[in-house]
């Protein structure tokens, strides 16, 4: 009853859907009021529907409704409390459940911000957002429906795949998923900008504050992803360059590019066709990114399952695309920008700069995501490129968007004087010097070091300079200290929450440098009392024990860490699923800001004399999520409303 | 003009660093799939491989004391041929639906014994 009650909701979802958009679009066409009334009665009922298909697979997961073959695949009555909610979204099938239901979401609040005050673009904003939450429903009746009946009903589930029993499962999903569902919105005000042909700043204003919502969930997803894959894969990273992490960097790293090119053609009435790409190439990597992960095409530790889904998503996107395209094409003209570029040195070019270089990062990873498949339909091969193909591209590239952080916010805008670019860049790039210098002095021989202390200073001290300067011009009309420094993050939000996020990204790249370059790794087989050692720690092995949890058991390692005085313990363990042929592994850690001591389970005998361990010394990863945390309320602070006007 | 002409440079300049970096970086890490057989027929010595295929049966051998994991890798028709050292072993398994309490799981019941010390 259950998988029927889902099923029938689904489809009259569907329907409500695809009369929605056709009745928003024609409803806009015609200037008629109350098509585009019905179209809002009709997104709304859409969002109950599919409130309640979500509710109604969350009820069966609780209760072990194991009539409903999702549910008896991805749970068993072992399957923890916690668990049984976020294994709802822990398989195909209720991912896309959780996608369309951000999507309805996304478009309801859009009805409530938008419905006044956009009278020309809105309805065509909505129908765009309807038209692609029916493909979305459309995808959750025909390819990956969850609300399918299992005959005969089994008297015990499979299980949830067990590495997703971590808490990050709940945060992560949910973050990137309300990232990638959140750009339809600039995507959906874009397709409603060149359909009426206002194509000025409007849609642009409108979706500023979309885009960076939207920035904030992805960025938040992608590090709760990159803590997941450390914490719990236990292959002692955080980043693999992996196909799924790549299909959510990419529009990432677009996203990132369109949020600044923006601020030019906001200030200078340039680059309204290269922004409208953006917003159109962004939407259309989040689609390419799904496709990528749930049709199995490229091997992936992340692949679902295989089936028609794969070529779906191919179609609908090849139609965006095409459709988008043409509306560019129609609207050229239009496009066409007021403004010109003035100089190579100035703020303009800057951003622009950056702009290309994530762009170039966006394609090199996407090529590099891709390239078995182009090369097998190439030359006949299968080829891949690892992760030293997207490091040696990449590291560069990012290293020069590091230095144009720098730049970017305080050159002038038009044309930077000589007085211009001493005044403001004189202390940065002496201190960034001698950062470099000092690294030197302390035995720091790695050039990759060197020029990236060079870089992440020169940058802090511009922000600082910034800082203090506008600071001063406080103090000087009579406010005291504090207030006057507050009152700029909170009047400047957006500046100052932009220079938050680009500090968090500053202790991010020293991070990922410094883990890159001086973390240590060791393999070793021990016998019960004998002792290990790397980088000054001494790791002993005291014995396993067995350890039996509700739907596993586990294997325990105890080992004793110490530097001459004991540290701690840590115990690792491999988890015994019965469903799963082969054991998870369970790391345990100790995290410091200098190095984290990280140890995995290995082989062990099964009289628990002897266990084969991995153990490393991880340099500086902990300023990764530090950053992380910085950049995201830095974002936080900038997504808050605007209390001050600036032009 | 000129000004523009600047910027196509610039981007030129850019552009052609990239496509440069990208065909680097391919040329130099690029790996080839094969499988058991298709090595077999055509083995380059030195060349980066990766190589997939099913481990036979019994052919497992794990020396925990020296780190040394071997085995023997079909595709069905072929064996790899040789010695073929891997610096990265990716292992891939079915997902298909099994039932939770068969067969394998009196496997794990023993050894939660063994390790309980209990039965020896």
């Amino acid at each position: 009853v259950t998988a029927d009650l889902g099923y029938g909701m689904t489809i009259v979802a569907l329907g409500l859907a695809l009369y929605g958009g056709v009745s928003a679009g024609v409803g806009a066409r015609t200037g008629r009021l109350a098509l585009i009334e019905s179209a809002q009665h009709a997104a709304l009922g859409v969002f109950v529907l599919v409130t309640s298909c979500f509710a109604l697979l969350t009820y069966a997961f609780l209760t072990f409704d194991f009539s409903v073959r999702y549910v008896a695949t991805n749970t068993n009555l072992g399957t923890p409390f916690y668990y049984r909610i976020t294994g709802v979204w822990g398989a195909l099938e209720g991912s896309i459940i959780l996608w369309s239901w951000m999507l309805a979401l996304y478009t309801v609040i859009l009805i409530v911000r938008h419905r006044v005050g956009a009278r020309e673009l809105y309805p065509w904003a909505l129908a765009t957002m309807l038209g692609i939450l029916a493909f979305f429903l459309l995808v959750m009746t025909v390819a990956a429906p969850p609300f399918q009946r299992q005959v005969p009903v089994p008297a015990d589930g499979r299980g949830l795949n067990p590495l997703l029993e971590d808490t990050g499962m709940i945060t992560h999903p949910v973050a990137l998923y309300l990232g990638f569902t959140g750009l339809t919105v600039p995507f959906a005000f874009a397709m409603a900008a060149l359909i009426t042909g206002r194509v000025g700043d409007t849609w642009l204003v409108l979706t500023r504050r979309w885009t960076i919502v939207a920035w904030y969930f992805l960025s938040l997803g992608l590090l709760i992803g990159g803590w997941w894959s450390y914490h719990v894969l236990g292959w002692g990273g955080y980043w693999a360059w992996d196909p799924v992490e790549n299909a959510a960097f990419m529009p990432w790293l677009t996203a990132t590019a369109f949020l600044h090119s923006v601020m030019i053609q906001e200030r200078r009435r340039m680059l309204r066709l290269w922004n409208i790409s953006l917003v159109i190439l962004t939407f259309g990597l989040t689609l390419f990114g799904t496709f990528l992960t749930r049709s199995g095409v490229i091997a992936s530790v992340h692949a679902f399952t295989q089936g028609s889904i794969g070529i779906l998503f191919l179609s609908f996107l090849a139609l965006v695309l095409l459709t988008a395209l043409g509306l560019v094409a129609w609207r050229w003209e239009a496009l066409r920008s007021e403004g010109e570029l003035d100089s190579v040195l100035s703020r303009e070019s800057a951003f622009l700069l950056n702009n290309v270089l994530l762009v170039a990062a966006a394609f090199t990873v996407f090529f590099g995501t891709v390239f078995p498949l182009l090369s097998e339909a190439a030359r006949g091969v299968k080829v891949s490129v690892g992760a030293p193909f997207f490091n040696q591209i990449n590291v560069p590239l990012f290293l020069s968007l590091v230095f144009l952080m720098g730049v970017g916010p305080l050159i002038a805008w038009r044309r930077a004087s000589l007085d211009n670019l001493k005044r403001n860049f004189l202390w940065p790039v002496a201190l960034g010097i001698l950062a470099a210098a000092l690294a030197f002095a302390l035995g720091v021989r790695s050039l990759l070091a060197a020029l990236t202390f060079a870089t992440t200073v020169f940058v802090a001290v511009t922000i600082a300079v910034d800082f203090t300067r506008a600071t001063r011009a406080r103090l000087r009309v009579g406010e005291s200290l504090l207030p006057a420094m507050g009152g700029l993050l909170v009047r400047h939000n957006r500046r100052y929450g932009g220079f938050v996020v680009h500090l968090g990204i500053l202790i991010v790249a020293l991070g990922v440098m410094g883990s890159h370059a001086w973390s240590v790794q060791t393999e070793t087989t021990l016998h019960r009392g004998e002792t290990a050692e790397l980088a000054g720690y001494r790791f002993r092995f005291d014995g396993l024990t067995a350890v039996e949890e509700s739907n596993h058991f586990k294997v325990v390692g105890t080992f004793t860490v110490s530097n001459g005085r004991v540290l701690g313990v840590l115990q690792p363990a491999k988890k015994f699923y019965p469903q799963e042929q082969a054991p998870i592994a369970y790391v345990d850690y100790r995290l410091g800001l200098r190095e984290d001591i990280y140890l995995v389970l290995g082989d062990f005998a099964r009289d628990g004399s002897q266990a084969t361990i991995k153990l490393q010394v991880n340099r500086l990863v902990s300023w990764i999520w530090i950053g992380g945390v910085v950049l995201t309320l830095g974002a936080l602070l900038a997504i808050l409303p605007e209390r001050h006007k600036s032009a | 003009v000129t000004r523009q002409r600047k910027f196509i440079a610039g981007g030129v300049v850019i552009a052609l660093a990239l496509a440069y970096m990208i065909y680097a970086g391919v040329t130099q890490s690029a790996v080839y799939f094969v499988t058991p057989a298709e090595l077999r027929a055509a083995p380059v010595p030195g060349k980066a491989y990766r190589l997939g295929g099913m481990v036979v049966p019994g052919s497992l051998k794990w020396e925990a004391r020296s780190l040394d994991l071997s085995f023997s890798l079909s595709d069905g028709t072929a064996t790899v041929p040789g010695y073929f050292k891997a610096n990265l072993i990716m292992a891939k398994h079915s997902e298909e639906y099994k039932a939770p309490h068969d067969k394998s799981e009196a496997g794990y019941r023993e050894l939660l014994k063994t390790l309980r010390g209990e039965g020896r």
